[in-house]
């Protein structure tokens, strides 16, 4: 029988297997941030050992970073400690920093991918749950604990179970003003934020293969809203061109040599699956969620639910705390709604593409007088080309802020809040409660619907405005 | 790490489910660059109004004196969202050493392991039933065994958990010793691919 994408590459990252329990799995690369990191550091040290394989760990600044004023020091006392220890760590260690400063500075799972740094094949950790985006080039990528850092700074390895193997295939073509983020909003409405729990999943189908690099880190980004512990898509001539000629991609006969065995990564016909899932693009709407877990999502037409479309009891009390939170009735529709605040960045939605997009909503348009946006690039390279392109132009004249590159309002550490009752329609991940701010409610959507609330003032169908 | 073999405990039931990291332990106590101390924060915006100490929220579990335990018991999907081990930290700080629902989220799963906290997965009925006892019930892990029990019924349900993983609770051991004892495959491993 034949094998699929994942073990193609799992098996050959497996160093040893141990009796009853689980495999010792190589790691290529891994990305450290200033958050997850300085108890590992701490850990190592006080176990006396060193760092097995340094020049494997790349890291940067981006959960805990202000996205103003980056080259004054950090105001925030805790902030900067945290960020000074990551750099006196890596300084110690031996470790590839990309600082605030650096050209290279920016929200992980953005500039791995834009400096070439994830390529197919690889197996690739960090201690942030959406590690998973580095899974739209072929790769094992997932999110990991502190204690699971710490293993990857003492051994280049953890220990891990092979996960059950999902394949969601999206065919057909997408309607007017759908975009990958609303294929995965779909997806995760449709299975739950528990859906894969336990799974790795293939994301395949035309609509997967019509998608550039930044709409399938989108797709694979969000797999863990389900509870997968990571997503990934097979590279193609989409991928290979994406990667060519970036600064840390192999060239010259490492090229050749790296694309022969990228041509080899895709699950064979005769692979299994433990589950399967076809899903026709045509019927995704643009999609926005009412609730406070990322499965809580509808097509932007529907009405939010009603405690008689909910399966359970159980279900049906979710519900109701969730709306409760959110300020909104069951059965309403959120057309028409109006919302304060428009987030547009995090490691969902920051990329160049997604700002394109954006301004390609807006431009010669401005925003309502009643709604603040925030535009946070995903990287410094980001934020140049925004530049480059003239897109900070059709921002500025719109009345969007353009901040420097970090997470920012995708979880709340910095200053970039969402006070508390107040709406925000974002593009990041998580809608849970309080994670944009104490209070805040967060409505997730693709930077299309975030850009068309932004012009309305209101929850719009971008649709009509296209 | 502290060793887990058998607990013998009251309980404090969260009936709720998909609890997700960021309620456990929200993202602005993660500015931390210790493990320590983030017990006091635990599900700090269930249980306080306006982020006051002084301002509890009354009908939280956590805040009603008449519960209590080194077992805490939720709905299933606990433990989902952000990979932040803050969150197992923040419930062992407080002084749990178990967590019971039907359902884990897999990163905090490992999370708890590699910290001495013990996640038992039981059944929706099994959860049902300890969610309907009455708040002076007291419930016996015993993981040598994999078994759980109901002390005043005599309900007993066992659970799984991963061989290696249950040597490693049993006997305090950590990944990392296992690891670096494996060092020599781990570079073998690295000669034969390059």
């Amino acid at each position: 029988m034949g094998k699929t994408l994942f073990e193609k590459i799992w098996d050959t990252h497996i160093v040893q297997e141990v009796t009853d329990g689980p495999s010792v799995l190589y790691i290529d690369k891994h990305f450290i941030h200033e958050v997850t990191s300085p108890q590992a550091f701490k850990g190592i040290e006080d176990r006396g050992i060193s760092i097995f394989r340094p020049a494997h760990i790349v890291a940067t600044a981006d959960h805990n970073v202000p996205t103003l004023n980056q080259h004054l020091p950090i105001t925030d006392a805790l902030s900067r400690f945290q960020v000074d220890t990551l750099i006196e760590n890596c300084k110690k260690h031996g470790i590839e920093l990309y600082g605030l400063g650096h050209e290279h500075q920016g929200i992980v799972h953005v500039i791995g991918p834009e400096l070439g740094i994830t390529q197919p094949g690889m197996t690739i950790v960090c201690g942030d749950s959406h590690t998973s985006t580095h899974g739209a080039f072929g790769t094992i990528a997932f999110g990991i604990g502190t204690s699971e850092v710490e293993m990857v700074f003492a051994s280049q390895c953890l220990l891990q179970t092979k996960p059950k193997l999902m394949r969601i295939n999206i065919e057909g073509t997408l309607g007017k003003g759908v975009v990958s983020k609303d294929i995965i909003l779909y997806i995760i409405a449709k299975i739950s934020a528990s859906g894969a729990t336990g799974y790795f999943v293939e994301y395949a189908g035309s609509a997967v293969r019509a998608l550039s690099m930044e709409a399938r880190m989108t797709i694979c980004n969000m797999s863990i809203e389900m509870g997968a512990r990571g997503g990934l898509i097979a590279p193609d001539q989409t991928t290979f061109d994406y990667i060519k000629g970036r600064t840390f991609a192999p060239a010259g006969a490492a090229w050749d040599t790296a694309l022969a065995y990228w041509q080899t990564l895709y699950s064979d016909a005769d692979a299994a699956f433990d589950l399967e899932l076809t899903i026709d693009a045509a019927t995704i709407e643009p999609m926005i969620t009412y609730g406070t877990n990322p499965g809580l999502g509808i097509g932007i037409t529907k009405k939010v639910p009603t405690a008689a479309d909910m399966q359970d009891e159980g279900e049906q009390k979710n519900l109701a705390k969730a709306l409760e939170y959110m300020g909104l009735t069951a059965g309403q529709s959120l057309m028409g709604m109006p919302v304060q605040h428009v987030f547009i960045g995090s490691c969902t939605n920051s990329r160049i593409e997604d700002l394109r997009l954006v301004a390609s909503l807006v431009k010669g348009k401005t925003k309502n007088p009643n709604v603040q946006v925030m535009i946070v690039p995903g990287s410094q390279k980001v934020a140049k080309q925004v530049v480059q392109e003239g897109l900070d132009i059709i921002f500025r004249e719109a009345g969007f802020e353009i901040r420097q590159a970090g997470c920012s309002a995708c979880l709340g550490m910095n200053e970039d809040k969402v006070p508390a009752g107040e709406y925000c329609v974002s593009t990041s991940n998580r809608n849970f409660e309080g994670r944009q701010g104490a209070g805040a409610r967060t409505l997730l959507a693709s930077p299309l619907t975030a850009a068309a609330a932004a012009v309305n003032g209101v929850i719009t169908d971008v649709r009509t405005l296209l | 790490m502290n060793k887990i073999n058998t607990i013998h405990s009251r309980f404090v039931p969260l009936q709720e489910e998909n609890v997700d990291t960021d309620q456990i332990i929200p993202a602005r106590f993660l500015k931390a660059t210790t493990r320590d101390g983030f017990g006091k924060n635990l599900f700090r915006d269930w249980r306080y109004h306006n982020d006051n100490e002084l301002a509890p929220k009354q009908d939280f579990i956590l805040n009603d004196a008449s519960y209590s335990g080194q077992i805490l018991v939720a709905g299933k999907n606990f433990g989902c969202g952000s990979s932040r081990e803050h969150a197992a930290w923040a419930i062992k700080d407080y002084g749990f050493l178990v967590v019971v629902s039907s359902f884990f989220a897999d990163i905090f799963k490992n999370n708890a392991l590699n910290n001495g906290l013990l996640p038992i997965t039981v059944s929706e009925a099994f959860l049902a039933s300890i969610f309907a006892l009455d708040k002076e019930a007291t419930l016996s892990v015993c993981l040598k065994n994999q078994t759980i029990t109901i002390d005043a019924t005599g309900a007993v349900e066992t659970f799984e958990i991963n061989a290696y993983k249950k040597t490693c609770l049993l006997n305090g051991y950590d990944d990392i010793d296992y690891l670096i004892s494996n060092k020599a495959a781990i570079e073998n491993f690295e000669k034969n691919r390059a």
